[in-house]
C-alpha cells in the first residue's frame, strides 16, 4: 500500500487532503467529524476579531456539479467565542490550521498569536477571500501588505506560518514569492475565484453581496496554474486548493508542485465521506502507477520534455514562436 | 442533488392565522414530507422552509418570526420567488399509530406527513399547542385526518388552558402508540420525549437551525455532530440524545452558540 503521508509546513498529515477553510469549520464538532471521516487535517473557518454575521442569503449558487459561487461573508463567532470550537477538534487528535483574517498586520499579528494559544498546529493567513471589505484579497493584492502582514504574524507566533493566496491577481506567484520572503512556512493556493451570476428573470444579481467566490471543479485549472507557477517561484511548500474531487486531482495538484491539497466544495456535492474515498484511492492509484510515497511525485511534472515535434507541423506539438 | 434556484411565481395565498400565511407555488422536483426548501424573497434574505405541502402545488407555511419572515407575509400571488431544493430527509411512514404534536408553526411540516401516513392506513391522533385559539394551525386540516385532534392554548382561549405537552402523557395513556412526530419549540419537544419514553414510544422530531448553503457545506446549521440541512432535519429523538446544544442552546449567524 502506497504511503499517502506528508509533511507540510510543520504539520504531520496521515494523507495530503486537508479540510478547506469556510467548510465545516464553525463548530468543534463538525472539525473534529471531517478528521474523523478521513481527513489528514483541517483547516478552521477564517476567524476575525469579532464575531460577524456574514452577508444575508442567498450567499451561495451552484452550478449543478461543476462549480458554485459564494459570498458568505467571512461568517464566524469571533476569536473570544472560537477557542472551545478548536479545543473539540484538537481532543479528536487532528492536526489543525487556524485561519485568520484582518485588516492590517497588527490585527493579523494579534489574532495569530491568540489562535497559537488554542493550540493549534499553524496558522493559515486568508489573504485572499474575494467579497469582503477591507480584508481577504483586497489587503492580499499586494505583494508588500502580503509580505508586511506575513512578517508581523512571523514575529508573533512559534507555529509555521501558511500564507493563502488570491488567483484573482496578474501575477498570483509573485504574492507567494512575498510571502515567502516575509518567513512564511508555506503557501496554499488558491482561494475562490471572483465571479457573479445575474438571474435574467428578475434582472438582478443572485448573491445578496452581488459579488462572490467561484470554487468546485470549473477552476481547477486555475489553481493548477497557480500551484505550478508558485512552485516555480518560491522554495517553500505549496498546498494546493481548487475543485479537487478525486484523486486524479490531488495527482495532477502534487504533480504540478502542491506537497498537500485542501478540499471544500466537494463536501457539498458528496458529503464528508469524500476524504475517505479520496484518500483509498489516492492509495489504489500510486499502488497502480507504481509510486511508493506520494511524496515522491511532488512537482515531478516540472522539467518534463516537451511533446516532440511533429515533422511538418500541423498536428501535436506546436512550438509558441514559429 | 437539487441545488439550482428556480424562479416560481407565487399562485396562491392562503392566510392562516393571524402571524401564519401559506403560500403555495408550482415547483417541478418531486418532495417527501419532511423536506424543506430555501425561499428567497428577491431583494431580502433566503430562509429554509419545510413544505406544509408536498404535491402539486408545493407550499410553505411561514410565521412571522423576523423582518424577512414578517415580508413573506405580504407575498402576493403572482410575486416571483426563488425556490432550491428540496433538502433534507423525511418522516419514516412505516408506523400504524402515530400521535402528531405540533407547537405553533411546527404543525406546518407535521401536516403533510400526517397527511401521507393517513395515505398510507396509519391510524392519527393530533395534540397542536399554539399562544391562543386564533394561532392554532392546521386544526381543520388535520381533523380531516386524524381520529381525535386536541388542542391547548397558552391563555386557555381554545381547549386545554396550558401547554400542548401536558396532553401528550395522558393521550398515549390511552392507547398503544407507535410513535410520536413532533414539531415545535425544542422546550417542548423536549418534554415530548420525556413524556413519551416514560411510555416506551420512539420519538421523531423536526428541528431548525439558522441556515445558508443547506448543502451541508457551511456550517451554519451545525447541530452537535449534525448537520441539520443534510442529516435532518427530521431526528430521532435517539440521534438527540447525546447533542447538548438540544434544547438548550443555538448558533447565530456568525456561528456564536447563544442560549435558547
Amino acid at each position: 500500500m502506497a504511503d499517502l503521508r506528508v509533511t507540510v509546513a510543520g504539520l504531520s498529515l496521515r494523507n495530503p487532503l486537508l479540510l478547506a477553510s469556510g467548510i465545516w469549520g464553525e463548530s468543534g464538532a463538525s472539525l473534529r467529524g471531517a478528521f474523523e471521516a478521513g481527513a489528514g487535517g483541517v483547516v478552521t473557518k477564517s476567524i476575525g476579531s469579532e464575531p460577524r454575521d456574514g452577508y444575508p442569503n442567498p450567499t451561495i449558487e451552484t452550478y449543478e456539479r461543476w462549480g458554485m459561487l459564494n459570498a458568505m461573508g467571512l461568517p464566524n463567532p469571533g476569536i473570544d467565542e472560537y477557542p472551545r470550537e478548536i479545543a473539540q477538534a484538537l481532543s479528536a487528535g487532528a492536526p489543525v490550521v487556524g485561519s485568520i483574517f484582518g485588516h492590517d498586520a497588527d490585527e493579523f499579528a494579534r489574532l495569530a498569536a491568540r489562535i497559537e494559544a488554542t493550540g493549534v498546529h499553524a496558522v493559515e493567513l486568508n489573504l485572499s477571500c474575494p467579497h469582503a471589505e477591507g480584508v481577504g484579497s483586497e489587503v492580499g493584492q499586494d505583494p508588500a501588505r502580503v509580505a508586511e502582514i506575513t512578517r508581523a504574524v512571523k514575529a508573533a507566533v512559534r507555529v509555521p506560518v501558511i500564507a493563502k493566496i488570491t488567483p484573482n491577481h496578474a501575477d498570483p506567484a509573485s504574492l507567494a514569492a512575498a510571502a515567502e520572503s516575509a518567513g512564511a512556512d508555506a503557501v496554499s493556493a488558491i482561494n475562490t475565484v471572483r465571479g457573479m451570476a445575474i438571474d435574467v428573470r428578475l434582472r438582478r444579481p443572485v448573491l445578496a453581496h452581488g459579488t462572490g467566490g467561484l470554487s468546485g471543479p470549473a477552476i481547477k485549472p486555475v489553481g493548477l496554474a497557480c500551484v505550478w507557477q508558485a512552485f516555480e517561484r518560491v522554495k517553500i511548500p505549496v498546498i494546493g486548493v481548487g475543485g479537487i474531487t478525486s484523486a486524479e486531482d490531488v495527482l495532477e495538484y502534487v504533480l504540478a508542485g502542491a506537497r498537500a491539497v485542501e478540499v471544500g466544495t466537494a463536501v457539498a456535492f458528496e458529503g464528508i465521506g469524500v476524504f475517505g474515498r479520496i484518500a483509498a484511492e489516492l492509495a489504489r492509484r500510486l499502488d497502480q502507477l507504481g509510486v511508493a510515497r506520494l511524496e515522491e511525485l511532488v512537482g515531478a511534472a516540472h522539467g518534463a520534455a516537451p511533446p516532440p515535434r511533429t515533422p511538418g507541423g500541423g498536428q501535436g506539438y506546436i512550438p509558441t514562436s514559429v | 442533488m437539487n441545488s439550482v434556484r428556480t424562479i416560481v411565481e407565487v399562485s396562491e395565498r392562503i392566510p392562516e392565522t393571524p402571524s401564519t400565511v401559506t403560500l403555495r407555488f408550482s415547483y417541478a422536483p418531486s418532495a417527501t414530507p419532511g423536506q424543506f426548501v430555501m425561499v428567497w424573497l428577491p431583494g431580502d434574505d433566503e430562509l429554509p422552509m419545510s413544505l406544509s405541502y408536498t404535491g402539486d402545488p408545493k407550499g410553505v407555511t411561514i410565521k412571522a418570526m423576523g423582518a424577512t419572515s414578517r415580508h413573506f407575509l405580504s407575498v402576493e400571488p403572482g410575486a416571483l420567488v426563488g425556490i432550491r431544493g428540496p433538502y433534507g430527509n423525511s418522516f419514516d411512514l412505516a408506523p400504524r399509530r402515530i400521535l402528531v404534536v405540533g407547537g405553533g408553526s411546527g404543525t406546518a411540516v407535521l401536516a403533510p406527513a400526517a397527511e401521507a401516513a393517513a395515505r398510507n392506513g396509519s391510524r392519527l391522533v393530533a395534540a397542536l399547542g399554539a399562544t391562543t385559539e386564533r394561532e392554532l394551525l392546521f386544526v381543520e386540516r388535520m381533523g380531516r385526518i386524524a381520529e381525535t385532534v386536541r388542542v391547548a392554548t397558552d391563555d386557555g382561549t381554545a381547549g386545554h388552558a396550558g401547554f400542548v405537552t401536558d396532553l401528550v402523557g395522558p393521550i398515549l395513556g390511552q392507547g398503544p402508540f407507535d410513535a410520536v412526530w413532533t414539531c415545535g419549540p425544542e422546550v417542548m419537544m423536549r418534554k415530548v420525549i420525556s413524556a413519551a419514553e416514560a411510555r416506551a414510544v420512539p420519538v421523531v422530531c423536526s428541528m431548525e437551525r439558522h441556515m445558508k448553503c443547506a448543502l451541508g457545506m457551511c456550517d451554519a446549521c451545525a447541530l452537535g455532530p449534525y448537520h441539520v440541512c443534510v442529516d435532518g432535519p427530521v431526528f430521532p429523538a435517539e440521534r438527540l440524545r447525546n447533542v447538548p446544544e438540544f434544547a438548550t442552546s443555538k448558533r447565530e449567524s456568525s456561528g456564536r452558540r447563544v442560549r435558547l
